[in-house]
């Protein structure tokens, strides 16, 4: 029997080396608190900051390699372990410690599971991408505008050749801009939000100057390319069989709606990078039961957490766009605030001083989460025979007749018809389907109070799916450890 | 004078047991109000590995499983929507010498009790399930077995209480209930006050706490079981397999997931519900799978969770009327209870209609603990009701 790697103990554990999570590392690392930092990535940055390959860094350059360079180099500098290329799957609390469990497939040395357990934790796991199902959106050539950008930061690769950019947010501008950089031609950009939905943020972003000029990098760089922003356009759907051929664009109202009616625009090409947004990734404050609210300009459903990051349950911490997607430079401030209260809660430290208004990082985070909230009114137009969650083959039509027959919050949906069963775990559907079941629930108190009622999906381990080879290895089987027989 | 009640009867909880209930009062004629705190079989009856066997039945239980397992196989018939039911073939496995006396031992016991199970060779068995080890010694074989898609089953009954007329209270939490005239009334969370001719309570693991609404100790202990599944795969094995100490129960679905169980526990509470799992419970479960089943090894582990499930102090059902309480009635505490459950609560209609039921019920004195003042004193468990002589796992 090949022996486990012993548990990792530490006074804390931080899970997500984003900028949220990496800078609270380093503050704990650097005050002596014993830390262990975890990601999946093979170095610290999260997705925003993602290392490039060292191949690559040579071209990489720009100020996103700078700033995160500068990350890593703080976390290595403080001391605090990290466990790189490391997976969790389950994480609970037993006696007053936390328990994660992960899947490591790093180095070549502790290929594996381990184990790691901490007094305190925090979760700093990041956001989600979020895709309005439309017709043809699970055909092979179309991705997330978060992939793209995975893609564009890892490997300076575009996800193809002929390229539609659609959806919501900042990301738009930076995967198009990237794309051009790398080589694709942009066919189209199809942006939900018009003129006159920026103009409303401009304020926002003029508090943040060097992340505006970013984007009018961005902008300037597709217009130099003779790329023009289609404003108030959403996807139709994707053509294609086996792969993405074209892709139908059309025009949508102030709500996200598409206008009745309207002529639209058959677009070929070989990809489509398209978003609607970021959640907060919940899977581990919802595993352990801390209490959520919903807030759609922030994301969606996330960890209520007071403003030293603590969430309502005992020792666990969240910071950073999964306590609610407000970017990179509100993550980084906020990670020093769950430091600081991590500190004082060990009684290493002083009380957090209550933070200061919304700083100007999170007003602008603020605006870029309107730009990109999830619009009713676009899901209310999603087609009863698209797809809506994918890895189960749900529609928007089952889902509706879940309704009828009874079904009124998420975790019933799923038992009638599978909708977040598969093993993304409702990760892709799940906003979709519980706005479908809001919109038909919804009474007085509007959409959002109904998407409270209808809850979110009961958070479950594995939190990703786990090979059971790698998971049980190998074993005798007088080890296991049988409990007694049921009785006869 | 005070208006009669206006129900003829008041279910609370919907389980498989209350729901089963409720279903044959309103189908036997009577004015049925179904009270659940929240959507209808969302707790054990929804979250279990809908495995329908006799190899993992209480010997005592044999000849109401076997009926009950008639009616799963039917139920498309008297239920009138489907819950995924596949009637297959069992297997209970022995690794050890030890076990395969153990397995000898208990299907002798359940088979003296009607369950038609046959000890077979490794390589009967190997031809039964082709997907297994090289590893079992001996196994049980019992063709009367078989599983549900257990999350199916509030889709199921909800559909046919509706058809049924029964009234369905859902997301309504009983608080409490008071004898009234011509009845028993039933406090609802929002300060509804739902009154029935009789009562009965379904409460699966809160049955405890609903009896002492009516001054009654029942203990009810909360068993946690921990349950998993894999992502599809091409076909890994056809059966229903479990071993001799009833700790694993494993049968492919048509979708190709796997679900994985046998009762090892998670961490949980009546209030909490099955909150954490235990990852080396987890770990343990999935060996033993793999140990039977090799193939499984190349899936992934999708997703895991607990369910409560409820035992009474001699581990058998607590089926009948409450003493001194007359038309208040339990039902509940039934071992691998959703292989039962129906047959034994449709008996318990049977007798709230007025009729004789086909095999007894179960009555509840033997349970019932002093009321507080006296506590301390444990549970009276006769005789009768503990496990057969000489089984070698004691
Ligand atoms: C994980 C797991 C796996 C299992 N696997 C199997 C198996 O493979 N085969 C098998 O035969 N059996 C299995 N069982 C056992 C089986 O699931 C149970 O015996 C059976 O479902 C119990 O049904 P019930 O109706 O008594 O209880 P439940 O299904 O628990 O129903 C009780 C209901 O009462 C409601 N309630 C509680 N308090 C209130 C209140 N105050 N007001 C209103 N409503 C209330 C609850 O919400 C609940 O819906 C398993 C159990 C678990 C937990």
């Amino acid at each position: 029997m090949t022996a486990a790697a012993p548990p990792l103990r530490a006074e804390a554990a931080v899970i997500g080396a984003g900028p949220a999570g990496a800078t609270a590392a380093a503050v704990l690392a650097r005050a002596g608190v014993s830390t262990v930092l975890i990601d999946e990535a093979a170095a610290p940055g999260g997705r925003v900051w993602r290392a490039p390959p060292d191949v690559l860094r040579a071209r990489a350059g720009g100020p996103e390699l700078a700033e995160g360079d500068a990350l890593r180099a703080r976390v290595a500098g403080a001391g605090a372990q990290l466990l790189a290329g490391a997976v969790v799957w389950s994480v609970t609390e037993l006696g007053g410690r936390f328990r994660i469990d992960v899947m490591t497939d790093g180095g070549m040395t502790d290929h594996g599971p381990r184990v790691i357990e901490a007094r305190l934790l925090l979760v700093a796991t990041g956001a989600l991408e979020r895709v309005s199902p439309f017709p043809g959106w699970t055909t092979p050539g179309v991705i997330g505008l978060a992939a793209a950008t995975i893609l564009l930061k890892s490997q300076r690769m575009a996800p193809g050749r002929r390229l539609v950019v659609a959806g919501a947010g900042p990301l738009l501008a930076a995967v198009a801009a990237g794309a051009l950089k790398a080589g694709a031609e942009v066919v189209a950009v199809a942006d939900l939000n018009g003129a006159a939905d920026w103009a409303r943020a401009a304020p926002a972003l003029a508090g943040r100057p060097a992340l505006a000029a970013r984007g009018a990098g961005w902008v300037a760089a597709m217009l130099r390319a003779g790329v023009r922003p289609g404003f108030r356009t959403g996807v139709r759907a994707a053509h294609g069989d086996m792969r993405l051929e074209a892709v139908e664009l059309g025009p949508v109202d102030a709500e996200g709606a598409p206008v009745a009616g309207a002529p639209t625009r058959r677009v070929a090409c070989d990809a489509l990078a398209v978003g609607h947004g970021l959640a907060p990734a919940t899977e581990i404050t919802r595993l352990l039961r801390a209490a959520h609210v919903f807030d759609r300009a922030r994301g969606g459903w996330l960890p209520e957490t007071d403003d030293a990051c603590r969430t309502s349950a005992p020792r666990l911490y969240a910071a950073g766009d999964g306590a609610g997607v407000l970017g990179a430079a509100a993550a980084l401030a906020a990670g020093e605030r769950a430091a600081a209260a991590m500190l004082a809660d060990l009684g290493r430290g002083p009380a957090p001083r209550p933070a200061p208004g919304a700083s100007r990082a999170a007003r602008f985070g603020a605006a870029m989460g309107r730009l990109s909230r999830q619009r009713p009114a676009a899901t209310a137009a999603i087609a009863p025979g698209t797809v809506v969650c994918r890895c189960e083959d749900v529609t928007r039509a089952e889902i509706d007749a879940a309704f009828d027959a009874g079904a009124t919050d998420l975790n019933q949906l799923k038992h009638f018809t599978r909708c977040g069963m598969g093993p993304c775990q409702g990760r892709v559907c799940g906003d979709a389907a519980a706005e479908l079941l809001a919109l038909r629930l919804a009474g007085r108190g509007g959409v959002d109070a109904a998407r409270r009622a209808v809850g979110q999906w009961t958070g479950r381990a594995p939190l990703r799916p786990v090979p059971l080879d790698a998971l049980i290895g190998a074993f005798d089987y007088a080890d296991i450890p049988v409990p007694d027989p049921a009785p006869l | 004078m005070t208006a009669p009640p206006t129900y003829d009867a008041v279910v609370v909880g919907g389980g498989v047991h209350g729901c089963t209930l409720a279903l044959f009062l309103a189908r036997g004629g009577m004015r049925v109000a179904l009270i659940e705190r929240g959507p209808l079989c969302r707790e054990a009856s929804g979250v279990n590995a809908g495995t329908l066997t006799m190899q993992m039945t209480r010997v005592a239980l044999i000849p109401y499983a076997l009926r009950a397992h008639r009616m799963w196989a039917t139920a498309r018939e008297w239920l009138g929507h489907d819950v995924g039911v596949v009637v297959c073939d069992g297997l209970s496995l022995a690794f050890t010498e030890r076990e395969a006396e153990i397995l000898s031992f208990r299907a002798g016991k359940r088979r003296e009790a009607g369950a038609p199970i046959d000890l077979v060779s490794p390589a009967r068995a190997k031809a039964i399930e082709p997907g297994l080890s090289d590893h079992p010694i001996l196994a049980g074989f019992c063709p009367v077995d078989g599983y549900a898609s257990a999350y199916l089953t509030g889709l199921a009954f909800r559909r046919a209480l509706v058809e049924a007329g029964a009234t369905l209270f859902e997301n309504a939490e009983a608080t409490g209930v008071e004898p009234c005239a011509g009845g028993y009334a039933v406090r609802v969370a929002d300060g509804r006050a739902i009154a029935g001719a009789r009562l009965a309570l379904c409460g699966g693991v809160w049955l405890e706490p609903m009896c002492a609404w009516l001054g009654v100790r029942l203990p009810v202990k909360v068993l946690v079981n921990q349950l998993a599944v894999t992502e599809r795969t091409p076909p890994v094995m056809r059966s229903v397999v479990g071993v001799a100490s009833g700790l694993l129960s494993l049968k492919q679905f048509a979708n190709g997931t796997t679900v994985i169980g046998g009762g090892w526990q998670a961490v949980g509470d009546r209030d909490r519900g099955g909150f954490a799992l235990r990852p080396e419970a987890l770990i343990g479960n999935l060996r033993l799978a793999c140990h039977a089943i090799p193939a499984l090894r190349g899936a992934r582990l999708a997703r895991a969770w607990a369910g409560l499930e409820a035992e009474t102090a001699d581990a058998m059902p607590a089926v009948g009327e409450l003493p001194g309480l007359p038309e208040a009635y339990v039902c509940g505490g039934v071992h691998s209870g959703y292989t039962s459950g129906p047959y034994i609560a449709r008996l318990l209609a049977e007798r709230m209609l007025g009729g004789e039921p086909d095999l007894p019920l179960f009555p509840v004195e033997r349970l019932l603990a002093p009321a507080p003042e006296a506590a301390g004193a444990s549970p009276r468990v006769p005789a009768g009701a503990d496990a057969p002589e000489g089984d070698p796992a004691r």
